[in-house]
């Protein structure tokens, strides 16, 4: 049974299991490996994507579920003519990835927030980067969010 | 650095470009070569790792894979600072997994931090018969010990550099005709300014190439650098914001299979007996493959060999440690060291005089920590694919050159028939190092059984339940307080898998000090976390420190003062911390302050942490400041992240974290019941630097140990409550 969706503004008619989850949709059919692989039970957001702007964790979801809908993957944030979402441009400028697994599911839940929320508080940015880094960069997530809702200027990282 | 380039190729990229180049110092004749310059240095220091292509672009090949440290980014700056390199020209690959990129450097490193005949502990894996196979220049590539920087860089790459800009002089002043002191270089050009002409580095790189470089070169003054101890943005972060940054994970191939595999829960167990049927029904699975102690699942895709692995029902041995749990290796471990004999001994001065003195106080503590799990964020994923005989592997390891021969052992070929290609890690920390990389061995038996590549993915519990954790271990604490509230004996008695001896730096002048191994094994393989032994280390010494000034009446910080050496780094690095975070002035009710200053892997750490308890007896660390002696720093901001990222995940572990085992298998299975803390409960952390002119310390890890006693330490200070086991969790409720 083929599944329609749009993945970054792309058509795709994907023909899998409906239970699949849209996670190893996108990273085995349609080859977008920046969405991550963490845990596979929605505890640590590696994998998140927004499907209609929503902020999803997408190894909980069968891809039957995102039928008809509009998918964004890390990928597909930046503008068409490839200038780096304000977000990824804060995350350069706080120098915020170590490993970077973790990075593309942060980005994202980061770009949603300020979506949602121009001017995120602390408490907002607590309640919504809830994804885990193994490496330790809250800090500078917690600054690079804050760069990029122009709340503070890119120099000085939050640890140093 | 608007520019845009893709400065840091691993994973994909073509490790050796062909004839784009000019000139390839290091490979085109890397063994004619790496002769000569041995010939220079008997102990083997110098490998030429630059390539200076006819367009000036300059190629840094990194035998360290970067997991995030931001360290082969400081090796770029060590070897282009020395190099008079444009840094807008320069660009890092992955060294070819080859003996000819063997790092020659990093075993000097370690012959001079570790001698006599010690292996660093988290090299055991790789070094069967000792410390002299690395003196003897043992294929290492290996990315571990906090060591690229101080070992790579200072003794590799700056070398590297200085050689290559002496030939390039060397070569300008045959050319012009001119002497060699009227020459000078500069943003990789090499100048006559008398008569105003100059070269640029690539006109003059091939001939140059054919020099007998100088391994004895002349370095520059540091008041020169002009990109040591800069914060320059680090070469590897534009790929990770975008998503095009390619790791293990990422590998994708024509005909790629995917496999998922179980282990039989007790470790040391082994498969008895699986009915493939109930996979093979799953559409898109096509084989169950049984190895000695686990079945794997092959299929077109990762969920469908997931699927088809969880319809099994394997039955496996227990390799007769059912009984084994967390609870009787602690009081085994009690036992042991009550009534068991010490398998090693070190110190200094009279100990059983010291605490037999009369007059003197005792004061005693146990001690605990749990096994911890390396909880990287990418488990493992490797790809191999069998053809001809040869075999080929795409993956993120922390050591490519050994895992390679790892991998032709496993498939009983030889390592010239074996490929390896490094892609980036999500994450290590210890658990990639050579010796603890199970799936080489797996994903070999498996790719023998299909004529497709195929990418051997661990699932999250797969991770969490078969990790080299590090060790569960107990302390008994006793130490001596004379009349005047000076420590006049220490002893630490402690049960473990591993001595730590050769890791443990005492910091504190006592007039006699005892530290006794008492060696106790389990059927886990316990590995190398982050900061090694000295993470449960510090954790016993400096909470045991406070509990010394506590019942000498004293504060914590006088009372360590009194136990440094006027004018030592440590005491400096002790009183920097004090200083910035305003030790001894008031705080808010409920709010303490605790401290620890610990040395790991060269480097001096002292933090100050300030803490509360929640109602649930959860604790809350508000603000870290970290004061670092490390030597000389390459790039601060990194540097700073380093420790930074140290300190959160060592409070993540000593708050949260504990494998626990029962029935001799692991408990925890995925994120849910092995926590792992997040953004909200991450303190803002601030790193200061005292550069000081000694030998260059590690940065990956020392930001560790002092963490999990601080904490405690904080939480003493705001509740009147010690806690002496890890993790935290609830325990300081009232």
């Amino acid at each position: 049974m083929a599944i329609d969706v749009e993945i970054n503004g792309k058509a795709f008619s994907i023909d899998a299991d409906p239970n699949t989850p849209l996670l190893w949709v996108i990273r085995e059919e349609l080859a977008l490996t920046g969405t991550k692989f963490g845990c596979g039970i929605g505890a640590c957001g590696a994998c998140s994507v927004h499907v209609d702007g929503e902020i999803t964790r997408s190894c909980r979801i069968p891809v039957a579920s995102v039928a008809g809908r509009k998918i964004t993957t890390i990928e597909g944030i930046a503008a068409p003519n490839g200038a780096l979402h304000p977000v990824q441009q804060a995350w350069i400028d706080a120098q915020v990835p170590q490993c970077g697994y973790c990075q593309s599911g942060q980005i994202m839940a980061a770009v949603a927030l300020i979506k949602k929320t121009a001017q995120p508080t602390p408490a907002d940015v607590d309640e919504a980067m809830t994804n885990i880094c193994r490496c330790g960069t809250y800090p500078r997530i917690r600054r690079a969010v804050l760069v990029a809702t122009a709340q503070a200027a890119g120099s000085g990282k939050g640890d140093s | 650095m608007g520019v845009k380039r893709r400065a840091f190729l691993i994973g994909g990229a073509a490790l050796i470009g062909g004839g784009l180049f000019a000139v390839s110092w290091s490979e085109r004749s890397a063994t004619r070569r790496a002769a000569k310059l041995v010939a220079k240095d008997k102990a083997g220091v110098f490998q030429t790792w630059i390539r200076i292509a006819e367009d000036d672009t300059v190629t840094v090949f990194s035998p360290h894979v970067d997991f995030g440290q931001g360290s082969v980014t400081g090796l770029a700056q060590i070897a282009a600072d020395e190099l008079d390199a444009d840094w807008l020209k320069v660009v890092v690959e992955a060294a070819p997994v080859n003996v000819a990129f063997a790092n020659a450097p990093l075993a000097k490193g370690f012959a001079g931090e570790m001698l006599p005949f010690s292996v660093p502990p988290f090299l055991n894996g790789i070094v069967g018969s000792g410390f002299a196979m690395i003196a003897r220049n043992l294929p290492l590539q290996v990315t571990g010990g906090s060591s690229t920087v101080r070992a790579t860089g200072q003794m590799g790459m700056r070398v590297a550099g200085a050689a290559a800009r002496s030939a390039l002089i060397a070569t300008a002043a045959k050319r012009f005709g001119v002497p060699e002191a009227e020459l000078t270089s500069a943003n990789s050009q090499v100048v006559h300014a008398k008569s105003g002409r100059a070269l640029r580095y690539g006109e003059l790189a091939a001939e140059a190439a054919d020099m007998t470089l100088n391994g004895e070169p002349k370095f520059k003054d540091p008041k020169d650098y002009r990109l040591i101890g800069k914060s320059i943005p680090r070469l590897d972060i534009p790929g990770k914001v975008n998503g095009s940054a390619q790791y293990g994970m990422d590998v994708q191939l024509p005909h790629l299979r995917v496999a998922t595999i179980m282990a039989a829960p007790v470790r040391g167990g082994k498969l008895v007996s699986v009915d493939p049927a109930p996979a093979l029904e799953i559409t898109g699975v096509e084989k169950v493959i049984e190895l000695d102690n686990s079945v794997a699942v092959l299929a077109k895709g990762y969920w469908q060999a997931l699927t088809g692995l969880r319809a099994l029902s394997p039955q496996f041995s227990d390799g007769g440690h059912g009984s084994l749990s967390s609870n009787s290796i602690a009081a085994a471990q009690v036992a042991k060291i009550q009534t068991g004999k010490p398998n090693n001994k070190s110190g200094h001065g009279d100990v059983p005089a010291a605490l037999a003195a009369s007059g003197v106080r005792l004061i005693e503590a146990q001690y605990a920590v749990p096994f911890i799990h390396h909880a990287m964020m990418e488990p493992f994923a490797l790809t191999a694919h069998f053809k001809d005989g040869k075999l080929e592997l795409w993956g993120g390891v922390q050591d490519p050159l050994h895992s390679r021969k790892e991998a032709a052992e496993a498939a009983n070929i030889g390592v010239d028939q074996v490929t390896f290609h490094p892609m980036m890690m999500g994450g290590a920390f210890g658990r990639r190092l050579p010796g603890y990389c199970e799936i080489i061995g797996q994903v070999v038996q498996i790719a023998k059984q299909t004529p497709y590549p195929v990418k051997l993915i661990w699932s999250r519990e797969e991770e969490v339940k078969h990790g080299c954790y590090r060790p569960q271990a107990s302390a008994h604490l006793k130490a001596a307080l004379d009349k005047n509230g000076r420590i006049a004996g220490w002893t630490t008695d402690y049960a473990q898998s591993e001595d730590v001896t050769r890791e443990t730096h005492f910091v504190y002048d006592v007039p006699a000090f005892a530290l006794r191994h008492y060696e106790f094994s389990t059927n886990q393989h316990d590995g190398p976390w982050r900061s090694v032994n000295s993470n449960q280390n510090g954790f016993y010494s400096e909470s045991f420190m406070d509990e010394l000034a506590a019942a000498a009446g004293e504060d914590s910080y006088q009372f360590r003062r009194k136990h440094l050496h006027p004018g030592s780094r440590h005491l400096a690095v002790l009183d920097d911390v004090a200083r910035r975070s305003g030790w001894g002035t008031p705080l808010p009710t409920g709010r303490g302050r605790g401290m620890a200053l610990v040395e790991s892997f060269n480097s001096i750490v002292a933090h100050v942490i300030e803490a509360s308890v929640g109602d649930d007896g959860r604790p809350r660390a508000h603000k870290v400041w970290s004061s670092v002696d490390c030597g000389r720093v390459v790039n601060p901001d990194g540097a700073a992240a380093q420790v930074s990222g140290g300190i959160i995940m060592a409070l993540s572990s000593c708050i949260d974290e504990a494998i626990t085992l029962d029935q001799g298998a692991v408990v925890q299975s995925n994120f849910h019941d092995y926590r792992i803390l997040k953004l909200a409960e991450a303190p803002d952390v601030a790193v200061h630097f005292l550069e000081s002119i000694a030998p260059m310390g590690g940065l990956g890890e020392p930001g560790v140990p002092p963490t999990a006693p601080a904490l405690a330490n904080a939480i003493f200070a705001a509740t009147g409550r010690r806690i002496r086991e890890l993790p935290f969790r609830n325990q300081a409720k009232a």
